[in-house]
């Protein structure tokens, strides 16, 4: 089960809503995937074309756990706004920190995400930080008394899965809070490899909703997160340089 | 009477008093709608006693597809 804060989930994939061809596809994307968590932005809604339909609208939301974002903000004081606007619909009570500090890479400002996460956790939310991947950081979001961290793999949307394992290791090993992978995943070995390190979960959006089938694409990464997660509690055999012989060398009827 | 709604101006009717009022007028009383007036975020409970007044800022915001 993974544990984040008050919540209990069966699957640990956290799967994005956002661009995907339709709802149509969408909706079959996520029930295959089996995810109990989806994450949404907060948007003004356009209120001359109101009858435009809204994917939460498609879903059962006793089913799902919203973890809204705070994505478009810039500085803690805009990701604390929207984070109270997600929570006055009354749906949700976790809220994904995203700072953007860097409009070209989509990185992280880590001074003004442990801000805003010191005051949201003030605020009684369930905090989820998107961060990069630094373990200092990590562990002091942790000690603020967040309820999960999410270093990101690689930059947001751009698929080139885990480019440091090495700093994403040292994460997971020194925090005890859930460590969720987040951003940067582009196929269902990445996610098996975050799972197989022992990360808690994955979130990821466009590696399913950009894939050629994203329905297809969902299914792989459920599977992928299950077979890295069991791999990892499985427990892998060393790395050797040399070979050695899985047949016994006895008993041999040749020579 | 004119509101400045997610930072357009518009002209709504006098009997529009209350946040509830609003999102009837704009037909979306039935939709998951958070609003915000003059920089106060409301609970969805607080939308029908709270009055609305000319020059009012109100933003109304929603959940779209996001990571």
């Amino acid at each position: 089960m993974l544990k984040i804060g008050s919540h209990e989930f069966k699957s640990r994939l956290l799967l994005g809503t956002g661009k995907y061809p339709d709802f149509d596809i969408q909706k079959k994307a996520v029930d295959v995937s089996e995810t109990e968590i989806l994450t949404f932005s907060v948007r003004r809604m356009n209120i001359f074309e109101s009858s435009q339909p809204n994917f939460l609208e498609k879903l059962d939301t006793e089913k799902y756990t919203l973890l809204p974002n705070t994505a478009g903000a810039k500085t803690a004081e805009e990701a604390v706004r929207t984070a109270k606007l997600a929570k006055a619909s009354g749906l949700c009570d976790m809220i994904k920190v995203e700072v953007i500090g860097c409009q070209k890479t989509l990185l992280p400002d880590p001074v003004e995400t442990l801000k805003a996460s010191e005051e949201l956790l003030k605020e009684g939310f369930i905090v989820l930080p998107y961060t990069s991947d630094d373990v200092l950081l990590a562990r002091r979001l942790e000690e603020m008394g967040c309820h999960a961290v999410m270093p990101g793999a690689s930059p947001i949307g751009s698929g080139q899965g885990i480019i440091n394992p090495l700093n994403l290791s040292f994460i997971i090993e020194q925090t005890s809070v859930p460590v969720i992978v987040d951003a940067g995943i582009g196929s269902p070995s990445d996610a098996a490899i975050a799972m197989e390190m022992g990360a808690d979960g994955v979130l990821l959006n466009t590696a399913v909703s950009g894939a050629e089938d994203p329905v297809k694409m969902a299914e792989a990464m459920k599977l992928a997160i299950e077979a890295g997660r069991l791999g990892f509690e499985a427990g892998r055999i060393p790395k050797k340089r040399y070979a050695t012989a899985s047949s016994p060398m006895e008993g041999m009827s040749i020579g | 009477m004119e509101l400045i709604v997610n930072g357009d101006k518009i002209e709504v009717p006098g009997s529009v008093s209350t946040v509830t009022n609003l999102l009837e007028h704009f037909d979306i009383d039935k939709k998951v709608v958070i609003v915000e007036v003059n920089g106060d975020i409301l609970e969805k409970d607080n939308h029908q006693e709270r009055k609305i007044s000319d020059g009012d800022k109100i933003e109304l915001v929603h959940f779209v597809g996001g990571g």
